[in-house]
């Protein structure tokens, strides 16, 4: 059954998709976006010391992005430099030197639009498995930490207060980000995995009223961009990255319109 | 004050320190189940930072902070919270413990407000917002209860019942309960303990003690003693406008 590529790559984004939902619910919430930027532009990093060292894919993006945002933790403890300079400085770095590692790595042929942008083809039989192993891991945890980090997401004091630990939740909630980019990586391009932990996350914002639901319409949306978005890419022969992400484009934009509808029944 | 088996939580010389000021500095209070001890104290005189002190919100303090407990419920004096989120009054209310229905619904009648319990908590007013806050905090039966100004925004009438309803929690639930407020007259009833602070320890004792006290009267100004008091006694020292004690 998983012989033919393109069921692979539906197998494989579903499971992404069943990930980055609720990984991108807290991304909102917590405003991450530009931290999940940054941690995917390490991943090509990652993919280059792969190759390098004849490792597997995933595991080396997810070690690169937990170093990364170990490094990036440490340099907002030790200097006086605003958050958003230092995820910029570490996203733009990272990228340039894995690019600069590709220069030197002749012996093997790159596809580098494949690594920004995701490939298809490039799914294998242990990529689901890696995928879905992972991605189970991922959910198990979260589940886990579930009741701190969303406590002190709402307000970081009375988690504190009332003993629920709210700093070991958000490390955790960290190196679970590192985790969802190694998996995500083939499918969708590192450009673009912000992409889909936000948009999917934000079309549900459009039509939720409690974090419950917010969370099961952004798996949703995450499904069906995944399913629209590989049909498309089959079809028209577009890298399954952008297309992915343009339906769920497509999703937000329609929740718009719902929101829209809503306020004029109102009035 | 010794440690005995009912305290819950103990400060011994507490302080806390930011950016190299002394925000509140030789605090030590005890609270024990059933008592309530107030701390009073002009804006800025460090009332929310030794709370946070005893709830462990602030990691690097001086001093000593025992804590015999750890159901809490807190009660913020600030609470802004984020809008991307949807959440509703119901919600908020499991934020920290898992409750059953009935639990979140006994706890909001008894601050009146189990009518908002599907209400989106942005819609809330700052009275109502108020009510939803502490019966959070005392939904979960806690041990402790911290509660900073937590009558703030709600109309008179409806004051004067809150503070009612926390003497009553605390014989009910038998817990301890240490509460901010800037207004002694109305705690005063419901009281065991007073502390006033200005960035020490100013004054403490019993609400009447307190009242006659000098410096609470320097603090609040003659009027807010007046009818409580014409005990009279000499000041030991004044305070500059950094709050810094000058003795006389």
């Amino acid at each position: 059954m998983f012989d033919d590529f393109f069921i692979r790559a539906l197998v494989a984004g579903i499971g992404v998709a069943f990930v980055t939902g609720p990984l991108g619910c807290f991304v909102v919430w917590r405003r991450l976006s530009y931290f999940g930027d940054t941690l995917a532009h390490s991943a090509l990093l990652g993919v280059t010391m792969a190759y390098s060292f004849e490792f597997n894919i995933a595991i080396s993006v997810f070690i690169i992005s937990s170093v990364i945002a170990l490094i990036l933790i440490q340099l907002q403890r030790k200097t006086n430099l605003p958050g958003d300079a230092l995820l910029g400085l570490l996203a733009h770095s990272s990228l340039a030197v894995g690019l600069v590692v590709i220069g030197f790595l002749t012996f093997i042929r790159f596809d580098i639009m494949g690594l920004l942008f995701g490939d298809i083809l490039a799914v294998t039989v242990n990529d689901l498995i890696i995928i879905w192993a992972g991605g189970s891991l991922i959910l198990l945890v979260l589940k886990l930490i579930w009741k701190p980090l969303f406590a002190s997401t709402v307000n970081y004091e009375l988690a504190e207060a009332e003993g629920l630990n709210p700093d070991r939740a958000k490390a955790i909630f960290t190196i679970l980000m590192a985790a969802i980019i190694a998996i995500s990586i083939k499918m969708v391009g590192l450009l673009l995995i912000t992409g889909m932990l936000i948009i999917p996350a934000a079309m549900a914002r459009n039509i939720s009223d409690n974090p419950q639901k917010m969370v099961l319409f952004s798996i949703i949306g995450g499904l069906l961009s995944v399913i629209i978005g590989l049909f498309s890419s089959l079809e028209f022969n577009t890298a399954s990255g952008p297309s992915i992400i343009t339906a769920s484009l497509v999703l937000f934009i329609l929740s718009l319109l719902k929101i829209k509808q809503s306020i004029q029944l109102k009035n | 004050m010794g440690t005995n088996s009912n305290t819950l939580v103990k400060l011994k010389n507490a302080g806390y320190q930011q950016n190299d000021k002394w925000l509140v500095k030789g605090v030590s209070l005890e609270v024990e189940k059933g008592k309530i001890v107030t701390l009073i104290g002009p804006n800025g005189s460090g009332k929310s930072t030794t709370a946070k002190i005893a709830l462990g919100i602030y990691k690097k303090f001086d001093g000593e902070v025992e804590k015999y407990t750890n159901k809490i419920g807190y009660v913020p004096q600030k609470v802004s919270i984020d809008w991307t989120l949807p959440l509703r009054v119901r919600d908020f209310m499991v934020l920290t413990e898992s409750l059953k229905e009935e639990a979140i619904d006994e706890a909001l009648s008894l601050t009146g407000v189990v009518h908002l319990k599907h209400k989106n908590l942005g819609n809330l007013s700052g009275g109502e917002f108020q009510r939803v806050l502490l019966a959070r905090a005392i939904s979960k039966k806690p041990e402790l209860l911290v509660l900073d100004e937590p009558v703030q925004g709600v109309d008179f009438t409806g004051e004067i019942a809150l503070y009612e309803l926390i003497k009553k929690i605390s014989e009910e639930l038998n817990c301890g309960i240490l509460l901010i407020s800037h207004d002694l007259h109305t705690v005063m009833s419901a009281t065991d303990h007073v502390v006033c602070l200005n960035g020490h320890v100013c004054c403490s004792g019993s609400p009447s003690d307190v009242a006659k006290n000098n410096e609470y009267k320097a603090l609040f100004g003659e009027q807010a003693a007046q009818t409580l008091s014409i005990y009279e006694h000499n000041h030991d020292h004044v305070h500059s406008n950094e709050g810094e004690i000058k003795k006389n």
